[in-house]
């Protein structure tokens, strides 16, 4: 059995109303809703619906607002103002909702879990369904993995009616409510794969009791490397605070990631940033950020970085380590003198060169204000000291 | 012997008019690579540094017996470059293009195994095997003649641990740069199985990092099947949950695929883990 695993971080999210629009758009049935950004907006979808009873669901970015309170049942005009003025504004892991959905309330028999992810294992995208509807699929999955179907997708044939039958026999019996699902199996599959999506989830899916199969969640995240080619799935990026500044950092062709630390770190090769991260905290350090440079590293590229790095408060010290492959260490010393003549700064400096021409590369720096170092735990350790030594 | 590559390799280079293309093709030639060829769809007849350029893969091989490829053209057009390698009957393709869209790698791998050839990468630093054939951009003067193994799923972090082991005199069989996609080609599984039958590899480092779970499936791997030495490290054992750490593999998500789960699995089958990338010679010493 292939373990489960949801990998929906690292992709650009959506929300529920965007996803359930895109749903639409390829025919998967889902519940009549409106997205409000203002009670009064609310009230008049309330009247739209035709419906009695609504469902209020809070859109943000975030999984778990049921449990934060932001999704609630309204009996009538009253409740959903209620309702309405709660969730708007309310704050939910760090997330201030500004939109809400206001949906029909669906008379619900029964719910199930459908979804299309990559998986790495398989190198391929799989089909998952369960009858463990409505709830955490990742925790169903570890205490109860005999509930949880998959199938392998060739690309090559994709979904064809005979699998997505096979499918939908694992949720149903009844041959009708089998159509109706293989269908949406299919037109979702089709969705996953024009959008490039990383993720399409379906939690419920749910049969109404006058026998309709429809979803009323939606989920979709998608593959960032292949969003040049969907401009209006990238249309509907939402970054935060911090997002948009790992953003600008790769649009300069370096990944960012804001830790807290006191310790800012500049590597080339991310793998060796994350080592270099786990170094400092085994020798007692706290790491700021992780900071990959890329493979070259020109001066224009330090500039930017530093000043990237600079920009938090917290860095006491900085720790510089570059692995000289096919660039040679001389040249990279070169453009860090070259990058450190622009770039005025009080902060204590630890570089660890190593590769190709490393000796030469050292012995420019020599009789600089940089500390150097050979190995990566004598430049840790150094930084470690110095940090110390500045905290007053 | 070494694995996947030595000196009969006969390596052409997909993209070699651009930029990267043509850089790596002299780098490769001058290590002593069997470059015997190039792909540029309009430029054949073309030489670059002294290497001629074909319009398609199977002209390439046609008139050259090439059976290893390199991939350098962008992401958009790295899945059909893919499948063309696979077409043209090549049995090695080692893309190095980074930023390929999940699904295009999905698709080429479907098809490339159909074929029977095998992938490496995409979003990798390729592999050497010192002293007989580079095929990627890995810095060759770091490498030496030897026995020990390299796999791994980063770049730079492979070239720090490989410049410990030549330091302490450890030489390299081959060390192979999987990738840190989320879905690449051959893994740690197939790697370790041909590090096992390599009568040249006496021992073997694995380079890990968070994300995924093949690590795990490695350890479970080495417990049943690998009878030689293994040492390993794994980076990101600070690394926040639900954060992208540079490759777009390394993320860890619902307390899946942390480093320190990793550590464990390695453990828990009596294969020492390094606390530090320059531990890993010694490790390595110690269980020989």
């Amino acid at each position: 059995m292939i373990p489960l695993k949801i990998n929906s971080f690292n992709h650009m999210k959506i929300h529920e109303y965007q996803a359930k629009e895109l749903f639409a758009t390829y025919g998967i049935p889902v519940d009549k809703s409106i997205v409000c950004r203002s009670v009064e907006d609310a009230v008049k979808a309330y009247t739209q619906l035709d419906s009695q009873k609504v469902i209020v669901k809070a859109q943000v970015h975030t999984g778990g607002r049921g449990k934060a309170g932001g999704v609630k049942l309204a009996n009538d005009e009253i409740e959903l103002r209620r309702h309405a003025a709660a969730i708007l504004g309310m704050d939910i892991k760090g997330f201030t909702v500004d939109r809400i959905l206001v949906g029909q309330a669906v008379n619900i028999d029964k719910e199930y879990y459908v979804s299309y992810v990559i998986d790495r294992s398989t190198k391929s995208t799989i089909l998952m369904l369960s009858k463990e509807g409505g709830m955490d699929i990742e925790e169903v999955a570890r205490t109860t993995p005999e509930r949880i179907h998959k199938f392998v997708i060739d690309p090559s044939i994709g979904v064809p009616d005979f699998l997505a039958r096979e499918a939908a026999f694992k949720l149903f019996d009844d041959i009708g409510l089998v159509r109706q699902a293989a269908v949406i199996f299919q037109k979702l599959y089709t969705l996953f794969v024009e959008t490039d999506a990383s993720l399409a989830e379906i939690n419920p899916l749910v049969m109404t009791k006058e026998g309709t199969i429809m979803a009323i969640d939606a989920k979709m995240t998608f593959d960032d490397n292949a969003l040049y080619r969907h401009p209006k799935i990238a249309a509907l990026n939402e970054p935060t605070e911090e997002e948009k500044k790992e953003q600008s950092a790769k649009s300069k062709g370096f990944s960012y990631v804001h830790l807290g630390g006191e310790i800012g770190c500049m590597v080339n090769g991310a793998g060796l940033a994350m080592a270099t991260m786990d170094m400092i905290k085994l020798y007692g350090g706290n790491p700021a950020n992780f900071l990959d440079i890329g493979g070259s590293s020109n001066p224009t590229k330090v500039i930017e970085a530093m000043k990237l790095l600079l920009s938090d408060r917290n860095v006491r010290v900085v720790l510089i380590n570059i692995f000289g492959g096919i660039t040679r260490c001389d040249d990279v010393a070169r453009g860090l003198l070259e990058a450190f003549h622009q770039i005025k700064t009080e902060v204590p400096i630890v570089i660890r060169l190593t590769g190709t021409n490393e000796k030469e590369g050292r012995a420019l720096l020599q009789g600089t204000h940089f500390h150097v170092a050979e190995t990566m735990g004598e430049a840790t350790r150094k930084a470690v000291e110095l940090t110390n030594q500045h905290q007053d | 012997m070494s694995i996947l590559i030595d000196k009969k390799s006969r390596l052409i280079v997909q993209g070699i008019t651009g930029r990267d293309g043509g850089f790596h093709a002299s780098k490769m030639k001058a290590y002593g690579t069997n470059v015997v060829g190039g792909t540029s769809p309009g430029k054949a007849g073309e030489q670059v540094d002294g290497i001629p350029v074909f319009n398609t893969v199977r002209d390439a091989v046609k008139e050259t017996e090439a059976d290893t490829s390199v991939i350098f053209v962008p992401a958009p057009f790295a899945k059909d470059a893919m499948m063309e390698a696979a077409d043209a009957g090549i049995r090695l393709i080692v893309c190095i293009t980074e930023g390929v869209a999940t699904l295009d790698v999905v698709e080429a791998y479907s098809y490339i195994l159909r074929k029977g050839a095998r992938l490496i990468g995409p979003n990798c630093p390729g592999l050497i095997s010192p002293g007989k054939s580079l095929v990627g951009i890995m810095p060759s003067m770091i490498f030496r003649e030897g026995s020990t193994g390299v796999i791994s799923r980063s770049g730079t972090l492979t070239y720090e641990v490989v410049y410990n082991l030549t330091e302490h005199g450890m030489g390299q069989s081959t060390a192979v740069g999987v990738g840190g996609d989320p879905v690449v080609g051959l893994y740690y599984r197939e790697l370790l199985e041909m590090f096992e039958n390599d009568p040249e590899t006496d021992s073997i480092a694995l380079i890990g990092e968070i994300g995924g779970d093949a690590e795990e499936r490695a350890a479970e791997y080495i417990r049943d099947h690998v009878t030689k030495p293994v040492a390993v490290f794994i980076a990101g054992q600070q690394a926040p949950p639900g954060k992208q750490m540079g490759h777009a593999g390394a993320i860890i998500s619902s307390g899946s695929g942390t480093a320190a789960e990793k550590i464990a699995a390695f453990e828990a089958v009596g294969v020492p883990v390094a606390k530090e990338p320059g531990q890993i010679p010694a490790l390595l010493k110690m269980l020989h």
